[in-house]
């Protein structure tokens, strides 16, 4: 009966000694939740500034990040959301910035340079940007203003589209037996070669539509071993581009992880088409195209939309050759912004460093998605 | 319904398995039916009996009066196929014996499978048709029949090929022409014909040719009329790919066909390579100096 009693003043005191404890030495996190002030560490040093604009992003509390600005004067909160997440719907318009880090350039008493690397996830993979950002310091605090790049606005007009367009009609359940059906387009596949990399075997090649409809194009490729049984089957999922106009080639990409291209006695393609009702704008000129050496082995450019639609996701296709004109490797980019008529973005597609010495030349495809779909 | 009729014919089967070594012969039935015409069975005897006539998709009952012939008006069995026919009488014995309905002799329906329905033109034997012929009745006539097909360009050229069907079917190939167009195919049995079309479409470019010609900083560039190597227009649409290549760089344009020729506007790049394609086919080169 007695230690029952010890017990219970025991737990008591030890509580009464806990909330003592609390109360005079919080966790940030409490404090938080009592006084509604930020988790963030102060920004006593231009690094935990921007560390602390870059959480801010990531947990889309535009306000708090837009307050912690520098140079808020320049720039309103809509057009700095905008400036992240794009004026028109694009990749980054359903994106989340799924991490960050900061990358400290140059700093004295009063101001810094500061590169903060946001790698953000899009529907279609992670895409990265980086931008630098310039720190000042305003009585104890440093507040780093953000480096605004100004989209530009498309002028009110009207611009006449006159490309053609296609539209299927297929047979319907009234039409007999032996009647006709629209005939699925005629592709091609013009070549095809098969590297062995590190991470497992890929096929490269090219896709023709001979045909003078608009095909919807994919491809699948199953390995097969030395003895004529299926090794594995995978399909060129979105490194290729779908959609092709008459007599337009595409690159495809298919890779077949942990598979020794020394295991494979054979590749059994399978191209596949089927008819799509289909535009023939927007036009994209790919403009200034260079071959960079390693390091950092590159092909850049810049695209222009030449139509009047904006086009709200582009996916940039590079195809890669040796001297002979062999395919060495498939290349892919999707462009973050949208592109508007006129206005060039440009795109960077990377080499593998091993195989850049081989490219002797490329040829690049663009394929546009439009709200409404694929044009 | 579903449960008595098999019911029904299995108990017959039974019954004719059993009594067909002791009563059978006592019937006449033809060997064979023409589709949809009128036959008759002669039975001997006398009294009442049911007749039953059982085949691949109908089953018929009569009423007969043994001894006497029991007619079947025209299209009273017009499924081809081996029919039994079995006479049971009430208290005495049962008989039964099979004959063929065979299909009619006259061609009504033809079906008519032509392939490709879209295809490039010279292309020999690109064309394929196959012809199924059928009675009034649906039935597939096996006999030899003569099958004429025609091939019909808009440019007023036709191809005919007469094929003997083999088991119920004839098939053959045709070329398609130099011209692009929507061809008639037709295949054709005494007065019954089916009809196809086939669209012949343009080939691939042919002697792909650009000019250049600058305007300010502009490259304007223009392909003459795109055709094939027979002189058929290249629809609109197609894909011509510009290429202009220059010191340390180089850009392409994808520009589909309007009216019959590719247009665009390139960045002007003293000492630039010009090239023009379409598809796997190239054009000519233009050097541009300023």
């Amino acid at each position: 009966m007695i230690k029952g009693y010890l017990l219970a003043a025991f737990l008591g005191i030890v509580t009464i000694a806990l909330v003592i404890i609390g109360t005079e030495w919080p966790m940030p996190s409490a404090v938080a939740y009592a006084s509604g002030r930020s988790l963030m560490p102060s920004s006593s040093t231009p690094e935990a500034a921007v560390r602390n604009l870059g959480d801010e992003i990531q947990a889309q509390a535009w306000q708090k990040a837009y307050d912690s600005l520098a140079n808020k004067a320049q720039l309103t909160e809509p057009e700095f959301v905008r400036d992240l997440h794009g004026a028109y719907p694009s990749l980054l318009t359903y994106a989340t910035l799924a991490n960050f880090d900061v990358r400290p350039l140059h700093s004295s008493d009063s101001e810094a340079d500061i590169d903060l690397n946001l790698r953000w996830s899009t529907v279609v993979g992670p895409a990265a940007s980086t931008r630098q950002l310039h720190v000042v310091k305003n009585g104890d605090r440093w507040q780093a203003e953000w480096p605004i790049v100004k989209e530009p606005t498309v002028p009110p007009q009207v611009i006449p589209v006159n490309y053609l367009r296609w539209d299927v009609i297929y047979r319907g359940p009234g039409d007999d037996w032996g009647a006709q059906d629209v005939e699925a387009p005629h592709i091609r596949i013009v070549d095809m070669h098969p590297v062995e990399r590190a991470e497992g075997t890929v096929i490269l090649g090219e896709l023709l539509n001979e045909d003078v409809v608009p095909a919807y194009v994919t491809v699948t490729a199953t390995l097969l071993s030395k003895n004529k049984t299926p090794l594995a089957t995978e399909g060129s999922f979105d490194k290729i581009s779908h959609l092709l106009l008459p007599k337009q080639v595409t690159p495809f990409f298919i890779k077949f992880p942990n598979v020794a291209l020394s295991d494979v006695g054979s590749i059994r393609m399978a191209p596949v088409s089927s008819l799509i009702a289909a535009s023939a704008d927007p036009v994209i000129e790919i403009g200034n195209e260079q071959l960079h050496p390693v390091p950092d082995a590159s092909l850049t450019g810049q695209l222009i939309n030449q139509s009047g639609q904006i086009v709200n996701v582009a996916h940039v296709l590079g195809t890669f050759y040796d001297k002979s004109g062999q395919v060495v490797w498939v290349a892919d980019q999707y462009i973050d912004h949208a592109l508007l008529p006129q206005t060039p973005v440009p795109f960077q597609i990377h080499i593998p460093e091993d195989l850049a010495k081989n490219v002797s030349s490329q040829r690049t495809v663009v394929a546009t998605y439009s709200s409404g779909g694929p044009q | 319904m579903k449960f008595r009729l098999p019911f029904l014919l299995g108990g017959l089967a039974v019954a004719t398995t059993q009594l067909a070594f002791a009563q059978g012969g006592s019937m006449r039935v033809p060997k064979t039916v023409e589709a949809g015409s009128a036959f008759s069975i002669q039975s001997t005897g006398s009294g009442q009996a049911t007749l039953y006539i059982i085949g691949p998709a109908q089953v018929l009952k009569r009423n007969v009066q043994l001894g006497e012939t029991t007619t079947f008006p025209a299209g009273s069995l017009y499924n081809a196929g081996r029919y039994l026919v079995v006479l049971t009488a009430a208290g005495a014995s049962t008989e039964s014996d099979s004959f063929d309905v065979v299909p009619a002799t006259q061609p009504a329906k033809l079906s008519f499978l032509a392939k490709p329905s879209r295809l490039p033109v010279s292309l020999h034997d690109g064309i394929t048709g196959a012809v199924y012929v059928f009675d009034p009745y649906g039935n597939l006539i096996a006999a030899p029949t003569p099958v004429s097909f025609e091939l019909s360009s808009p440019a007023g050229t036709v191809q005919k090929r007469v094929v003997v069907t083999k088991d119920g079917a004839a098939w053959t190939g045709m070329d398609s022409t130099a011209q692009q167009g929507i061809d008639k195919f037709a295949a054709r049995v005494g007065d019954v014909s089916s009809m196809r079309v086939v669209e012949q479409v343009p080939g691939d470019p042919c002697a792909l040719k650009m000019s250049a010609r600058q305007s300010g900083q502009q490259l304007q560039l223009a392909t003459d009329p795109v055709r094939d190597c027979n002189g058929n227009a290249v629809p609109d649409g197609t894909i011509v790919t510009f290429t202009e290549s220059y010191r340390g760089g180089q850009s392409t344009v994808d520009v589909p066909l309007k009216r019959g020729v590719a247009e665009v506007e390139m960045p002007v790049h003293s000492g630039a390579t010009i090239s023009v394609a379409s598809g796997v086919v190239m054009g000519n080169q233009i050097g541009w100096e300023k």
